[in-house]
């Protein structure tokens, strides 16, 4: 095997550094050899070379579907990527609701909300809702949670007046919607607003979107930040783990029948 | 061992589950011959012609039909019905339904307020206006069929109807992204609904431009998306079905709402409502009812909503309660008048991809389904449950439930899209998805009749073994009762109560002899 230059990697198709890549997107034009040549300048124009109209074809209005093959030359160095690990293991639906059962000893409480202009549940819906993502059930099925899902555009007021009320361990905050990092802007206005309120570290935070990474969230004081691909169980474990971990530091309420440790 | 065109599946078996789905559904038939609701009055106002707005205090727009259900309400006059006070307001001040609408738009009269006028002369009124709205639902219904005679129905063809959505939360973008879809292929083209409008207490009014995560349902907008299809069907040479959901607080008002501007069908199914948005049992019940109705009349086919229950079940063990659902709906659908072939009965194909055998498992389901309601249109809806960002998985699986659905002649296909569990579909992944269908649908006509079933094989053993855990449910859901059945969580393993849930209030009892819904005899109700 060809050896791999990680401080420039780069995608493979077939062979070592190729930089081979897969497109496809959708022109607002007819399909013609000028809306082809469109394609492949348009490709270009985005830094790649090799440009290959590997299909062109019509689509019902008058617009053309295309699918493009190109290479890239620019690679990224790897070994200076740097993303905090979210730990915890890999756990079953099950196994997590067993051990919430046995060791916390209540439902976690959890309330989530799109906040701002977001009006994108898809990834809310996914985490909370029964029906879950990729078979993997939602927060709602579980035992373990109680959870409030408050769905779209809320007034982040809205949302940490509904935790209040709630008793809530957990907020769930999800960001779809990026422009002009509209989601990092929400994202720090509940952690102020928590402040305001004097609410900090009262809640466990949780943020999650296409463009929310763990790091940032870290950054803007959540406890994680989960992306595209993230099963509602790996919600489910952090926020178990890091219950269990703040019931030990006396931050969260305990389990029914347990004293508080002394400090 | 022998082979056979269809599944072994006993007959007698059959029968029976149809028996006791009647049974259950004599509950609920009890419930609607004593009560109305809110939602089933205003559907009333607007079969009448009361379909127009009046700024609220906070300046939107706000039914009239609402307006006039609350001013009767807060009169105490409601269990007379709406239809009543409306005839008494005509006879008390003498005007025609357009005179009297514009008067309570400029908020000049209080329709519940107005002295009681004679009410044998009010009962004759009402008897005449409610004939007159219902003859304007036959003539709509005769302009529709006519428009469908001129063009080629594809529902004619020996192939499942291509159903694709469209969800852009403007209707004038969802135009667009519907007409090329037709271009492209598709024969039904359903208008999503913007989130959570099922749980709206009204149904807005005029065209929308904003809507989340899918385009409002309102009068005005089903009108655009109507004349579109109408148009780009003509170009095509092919009848194109709009079809738009009505399940949830506004029933029935959505029913007589596309009923008047031409929708083929309707998404209909009061457990969704119950189970999936928490509304009232009762008043969604009831509002049911009234929306299968007007469906009824309207040849508009009602779909059922039985694909939810295995998204929030594991589906390879839930099809006894989807089987089970299927017979309950049947039954509330004929106690509507509804012919077998406006029944377009929902499933899906949600088993776990993973599973050994999941296909056989999935023929299995198809068919039986497809055996046990022949008449119906079956809505057939792809995978959406074990869908994830691999989008080159989730055409592959697009492919097997079309080859699926085309083998087993459903009815209806809800065409699977390669990035389900990434956004609201682009127009390219739309357009991928009906290229897929062309293929598989087209070249798979008549594959299921040139293939026979093994009459002891897993396919037949599988389907028998619902049929026989359906008929099992179905008698315990009679002994129950349908009420504790549901809250004791049968369906979609989510438990509600027959007093709780949303849009409770909405319920009230009706005075025997002096409430007045003409529409339930002119519509041919068997409650």
């Amino acid at each position: 095997m060809a050896e791999i230059n990680f401080t420039s990697l780069k995608p493979y198709g077939d062979t070592t550094d190729d930089g081979a890549v897969q497109l496809s997107f959708t022109l607002p034009v007819e399909p013609s050899a000028k809306a082809r040549e469109a394609a492949t300048q348009i490709v270009r124009g985005w830094g790649f070379f090799d440009v290959k109209v590997a299909h062109m074809s019509k689509i019902g209005v008058n617009y053309s579907l295309f699918v493009v093959f190109a290479r890239t030359d620019r690679g990224i160095d790897y070994t200076k990527i740097e993303v905090p690990d979210l730990g915890g293991e890999k756990r079953s639906y099950k196994e997590i609701d067993r051990l919430i059962l046995a060791n916390v000893k209540r439902p976690i409480r959890v309330v989530g909300a799109c906040t701002g202009y977001d009006a994108h549940t898809v990834g809310l819906d996914a985490i909370l809702n029964m029906k879950g993502f990729d078979g993997d059930i939602g927060l709602e099925r579980y035992k373990g949670f109680r959870t409030v899902n408050m769905g779209s555009q809320v007034p982040t007021e809205e949302l940490i007046d509904r935790a209040v009320k709630e008793k809530a361990d957990a907020i769930l905050l999800s960001k779809v919607v990026s422009q002009k990092d509209i989601h990092i802007s929400d994202m720090r206005d509940l952690i102020s607003r928590l402040q305001k309120r004097g609410l900090e570290g009262k809640f466990i935070l949780i943020a999650g979107g296409p463009r929310v990474t763990h790091k940032m969230a870290l950054e803007l004081g959540y406890d994680a930040g989960f992306t595209i691909g993230a099963k509602p169980s790996d919600v489910a474990n952090f926020l178990y783990e890091k219950m269990v971990e703040r019931m030990d530091k006396g931050e969260a309420e305990l389990p029914p029948g347990k004293k508080k440790r002394g400090k | 061992m022998s082979y056979a065109s269809t599944i072994p599946l006993s007959s007698k078996k059959i029968a029976r589950c149809r028996e006791i789905a009647k049974s259950i559904g004599s509950e609920v038939a009890r419930l609607i011959q004593a009560n109305s609701t809110v939602g089933t009055e205003r559907a009333v106002l607007r079969l009448l012609g009361f379909n127009e707005a009046t700024p609220n205090d906070q300046g939107q727009l706000f039914p009239i039909a609402n307006l006039i259900c609350d001013q009767v309400k807060s009169q105490g006059r409601l269990h007379e019905g709406a239809l009543y006070w409306i005839a008494n307001a005509m006879i008390a001040l003498g005007e025609d339904i357009p005179h009297l609408q514009e008067k309570v738009i400029k908020r000049e009269i209080d329709i519940g307020s107005i002295n009681s006028q004679d009410s044998k002369k009010v009962k004759t009124l009402a008897n005449q206006l409610s004939k007159e709205a219902y003859q304007n639902l036959i003539r709509y219904r005769k302009e529709r069929s006519q428009i469908a005679k001129s063009l080629k129905d594809p529902v004619k063809e020996k192939r499942p109807l291509k159903y694709v959505i469209v969800a852009t939360g403007n209707i004038f973008e969802d135009v667009t992204q519907a007409k090329s879809a037709v271009l492209d292929g598709a024969d039904v083209i359903a208008v999503i609904r913007s989130t959570a409008q099922s749980l709206l207490d009204y149904v807005p009014q005029g065209t929308t431009t904003e809507g989340f995560g899918g385009t409002y349902a309102t009068q005005a907008n089903f009108r655009v998306m109507r004349q579109a299809l109408d148009e780009v069907g003509k170009e095509v040479n092919r009848y194109i079905r709009l079809t738009n959901y009505c399940s949830g607080l506004c029933m029935s008002e959505i029913a007589a709402l596309g009923a008047i501007e031409g929708l083929d069908c309707l998404l209909n199914d009061a457990m969704y409502g119950i189970l999936f948005r928490d509304i009232n049992m009762r008043r969604t019940l009831i509002d049911q009812h009234f929306s299968r109705l007007i469906c009824s009349k309207s040849g508009i086919w009602i779909m059922t909503g039985e694909d939810n229950y295995m998204k929030t079940t594991d589906a390879a063990k839930s099809g006894d309660q989807v089987l089970a659902s299927q017979f309950i709906n049947e039954a509330a659908a004929l106690n509507a008048g509804m012919s077998k072939g406006q029944m377009s009965i929902g499933h899906a194909m949600e088993m776990d991809p993973n599973y050994e055998k999941v296909i056989l498992m999935e023929i299995a389901r198809a068919q039986m389904t497809r055996q046990i309601f022949p008449e119906a249109p079956l809505k057939y809806m792809c995978n959406t449950k074990y869908k994830s960002g691999d989008i080159f998985t989730s055409h592959a699986i697009d492919t097997i439930f079309n080859l699926i659905g085309s083998m087993t002649n459903q009815g209806v296909i809800l065409l699977g899209m390669l990035t389900e569990a990434v956004h609201t579909p682009f127009l390219q992944d739309r357009s991928v998805s009906i290229r897929n269908a062309n293929y598989v649908v087209g070249g798979a006509v008549g594959l299921g009749d040139e293939f026979g079933y093994r009459s002891d094989g897993f396919i037949s053993t599988f389907a028998q073994n619902v049929l026989d855990d359906a008929l099992k449910l179905l008698e315990k859901i009679d002994r129950m009762g349908i009420y504790k059945a549901i809250e004791r969580k049968t369906f979609a393993d989510v438990s509600r109560t027959k007093d709780g849930g949303k849009g409770a209030d909405g319920v009230f009892e009706v005075e025997r002899g002096r409430y007045l819904n003409p529409f339930f005899d002119l519509m041919g109700s068997k409650i």
